[in-house]
């Protein structure tokens, strides 16, 4: 348990015990399951170009292994990040320290990691419920549940009991992310299992209708957990690092409740052009193009909270990490718009595009807004003087966007190319193109895409690298201009 | 911390007086472009909602001024494919099929639509353009087991072989020399050897010349006495270079021991006549047919 000095201007200085060591063990889990999300997301990527890979056993192939890199990066990586974040900044912005005391906290920290573990040792068996980003069985979403619900607890808890007369934006999503997931939990999973003793369930819905609980719950898993969730974080991390106050209090307001009022009926644009009737594609198509301001509202208070210090991008490499993740959300939330439009979607549906456009979302934002949270979080948390090197954050940077470049730009040609020859018909009218030929036309951009995922990890390793030394309060010898050596410095010297 | 308004001294806007951990907030209006497009979108959905089926009502759902619907729309596109192919499907199926690849017209169709059908159906084990692979034999070449006519091969195609469901099915069984205990390995071996010497490779003359006996004996009623195979019961020709279980020693010597019996579907169950016709003239035009 910190005990840390919270100041604010007017008030004097009073110490309030944080409880910092459960962000820390946050921290340092999203860090060690985010290495892991993506080297099984870099291993199956060459599975998919060098089909040998598939290993001889039944836990080796795709098919198993894929789920656990989508849950790793989503759940794992991406849910540590949020509940590392979260927690940090609800009680710092609320001047409390957490509600329900060290034993609530350390119970929802483990109990989230026994969750990740239950439903990776889940995948890698073959026990699935077949529902893309709700692969757990039964089992699984009982414990998450009553682990969710600690986690609201504690979070709503310390928001009731803050010390300041207004709740800060950060903690509007947050809160939103928190309650929201909790219902598309409950009710994408309501299934009966099938004996006491045994894994397998059947869900409650039968036929579209489950597919169209199952898409309310997926599209929406993007958008509270992978949206609303990390623009609490970017909410916090951008103008703290940026150090300057945050654009607009009223687009702030406005673009939150209109994402939270729209996005939750986005979700049948994931059913374009199936059994789904019409009417509900349309609605979901119109709600969807209706989502591109809303979404777009966070990235500009995210962009404009830096009128005013746009130069500290030049030497600032935690601060680009922030701002280009912001300019990523807002390249994804118009392609989202685009793509879930019923035209565009009968050429994008299926193919590669889409994979593309799912990690220019999860590389460009969701993990980019993670590592510029962590750099900022590390040396405060382990009080150390500064990050143990400035220029290893620079190659970080430089290695990973490139890396996402490369996988995003093979995945929009190796999908659009699909989708076209898909649907390319001679002059007698045959199809041109058979399905295996379009895979072998692919081969080349996966081995591409596989490479952008070599250089992803690789950037995410020195960052392991560099917090780690950073956590041991070591500092690199390294040649800083001015401005860095100054304002990099995390303690100020008092 | 509430109430202390401040003037941001870059911008000169002023705060909203709030601070969270040293955060502040700038009293900025919305964005003007941003509220425009915000409407454009809303405007937007509301004429799609006008238009197109949109929004559900107790028993139903809107039905839109457009009156679209997908599966009709589907029902449209369909019908007009069929409308344009069917003068096509007709001619192929009144036709015998030495005279569609005797109508150059009629060929290029049954040779695209065969090809799409191949690819589709045959190319997993035949391979891309009927290239083969170990185990499936090349439909390429002219090295044809069960006969390479047009007739032959729509037989082949539309009874498939060793496939019991069908009972007119292309079958013949090879028997076990080695797992049955007909021959003994030595004589195996020797057999071997002599099968090396029908396609003009270097092998033991001593044991070769005990083999031919053997397989004057045991092989030749299928083989052929020179070992040019039989195609009445898909039995290949061995003085080739061509090797369906591949033609290495000790390949050779396992199709003796325990052969391999490779099995093709029917397709007249699956595919219509004329789609097995026209795949018949797709096959027969790779490179083989006779």
């Amino acid at each position: 348990m910190a005990v840390a000095a919270a100041s604010s201007a007017g008030v004097a200085r009073e110490r309030i015990a944080y409880n910092e060591e459960v962000v820390r063990l946050f921290t340092i889990a999203t860090i060690f399951w985010g290495v892991v999300g993506f080297l099984v997301g870099t291993f199956i990527a060459f599975q998919l170009a060098y089909p040998w890979l598939n290993l001889p056993y039944e836990w080796g192939v795709f098919s198993r292994l894929r789920p656990v890199h989508t849950s790793a990066v989503i759940f794992a990586f991406g849910g540590n990040a949020l509940l590392a974040t979260s927690l940090y900044v609800v009680q710092r912005t609320c001047r409390a320290p957490l509600f329900g005391g060290p034993a609530l906290a350390y119970f929802l920290f483990w109990g989230y990691q026994i969750f990740i573990v239950l439903a990776a040792t889940g995948y890698v068996m073959g026990i699935t419920q077949s529902r893309e980003y709700a692969e757990p069985e039964w089992y699984v979403d009982l414990w998450l549940t009553l682990v969710w619900v600690v986690y609201f607890i504690i979070f709503f808890g310390t928001i009731l009991r803050r010390r300041e007369p207004h709740i800060y934006v950060a903690n509007w999503f947050y809160l939103a992310f928190i309650i929201t997931i909790a219902i598309l939990h409950i009710f994408n999973n309501l299934a009966v299992p099938v004996s006491w003793f045994g894994a397998k369930s059947y869900s409650l819905f039968a036929g579209v209708q489950d597919a169209l609980v199952q898409w309310w719950y997926g599209h929406n898993a993007v958008g509270f957990f992978l949206t609303a969730g990390f623009l609490g974080m970017m909410y916090y991390f951008v103008p703290k690092q940026a150090q300057r106050p945050v654009y607009s209090y009223r687009l702030s307001i406005v673009h939150f409740w209109a994402l939270i009022f729209l996005y939750i009926w986005a979700g049948p644009h994931h059913l374009h052009w199936t059994a789904l009737p019409v009417w509900a594609q349309i609605l979901g198509m119109t709600f969807s193009v209706m989502l591109w301001m809303p979404s777009w509202g966070g990235m500009i208070n995210g962009l404009m909270t830096l009128s005013g210090a746009w130069d500290k991008l030049r030497w600032d490499p935690v601060l680009r990490f922030l701002v280009v993740s912001v300019a990523f959300y807002g390249m994804s939330t118009f392609e989202g718009p685009l793509m879930s439009v019923r035209q565009v979607n009968a050429l994008s549906h299926y193919t590669d595009w889409t994979v593309g456009h799912v990690h220019s979302g999860a590389l460009g934002w969701v993990a980019f807004v993670t590592f510029g949270a962590l750099y900022y979080l590390v040396p405060r948390l382990w009080k150390a003087e500064r990050l143990y090197s400035i220029r290893l954050v620079e190659w970080h940077f430089w290695i990973a966007s490139l890396g996402i470049v490369l996988y995003i730009t093979s995945m929009w040609v190796s999908g659009i190319m699909q989708g076209l020859m898909w649907r390319t018909y001679d002059s007698l009218g045959f199809l041109q193109f058979s399905f295996v030929e379009t895979v072998e036309a692919m081969h080349p951009f996966y081995v591409i895409r596989a490479l952008g995922g070599v250089l992803f990890t690789a950037g995410a390793l020195i960052m392991v690298y560099n917090l780690w030394r950073t956590m041991r309060r070591e500092v690199r010898a390294e040649e800083l201009l001015p401005s860095q050596a100054g304002a990099l410095r995390v303690v100020p010297a008092e | 911390m509430a109430g202390k308004v401040e003037r941001d001294e870059i911008t000169g806007v002023e705060t909203t007086g709030h601070e969270w951990d040293g955060i502040k907030e700038l009293n900025n209006p919305l964005p003007r472009w941003w509220v425009l497009v915000f409407y454009a979108t809303i405007a937007f959905s509301v004429l799609w909602w006008i238009l197109y089926p949109s929004w559900p009502t107790l028993k139903s759902h809107t039905r839109g001024l457009l009156g679209y619907d997908q599966r009709t729309e589907l029902a449209e596109i369909m019908a007009k494919v069929e409308e344009e192919r069917r003068p096509w499907l007709e001619r192929i199926r009144g036709a015998e099929l030495a005279a569609i690849a005797a109508d150059p017209e009629l060929l290029t169709f049954a040779v695209r639509g065969g090809e799409v059908i191949f690819k589709e159906n045959c190319a997993a084990c035949h391979g891309l353009g009927g290239a083969g692979q170990l185990n499936y034999p090349t439909l390429a070449d002219d090295d044809w087991l069960w006969g390479g006519t047009l007739e032959d091969i729509f037989y082949t195609v539309s009874h498939g072989i060793r496939f019991y469901e069908d009972e007119d099915t292309r079958d013949s069984t090879m028997p076990a020399f080695g797992a049955d205990g007909i021959l003994e390995s030595q004589q195996i071996e020797d057999v071997v050897q002599y099968v090396l010497t029908l396609s003009g490779r270097e092998a033991d003359p001593a044991a070769a010349e005990r083999g031919r006996e053997i397989f004057l004996e045991q092989c030749a009623a299928c083989h052929g006495d020179n070992g040019k195979g039989m195609r009445e019961v898909g039995a290949p020709n061995l003085t080739d270079d061509i090797w369906l279980y591949g033609g290495e020693p000790e390949q050779i010597r396992a199709q003796i021991s325990k052969p391999r019996h490779g099995v093709m579907p029917a397709w007249d169950s699956r595919l219509s006549e004329e789609s097995l016709k026209m795949v018949t003239i797709y096959v027969h035009q790779l490179g083989g047919g006779e």
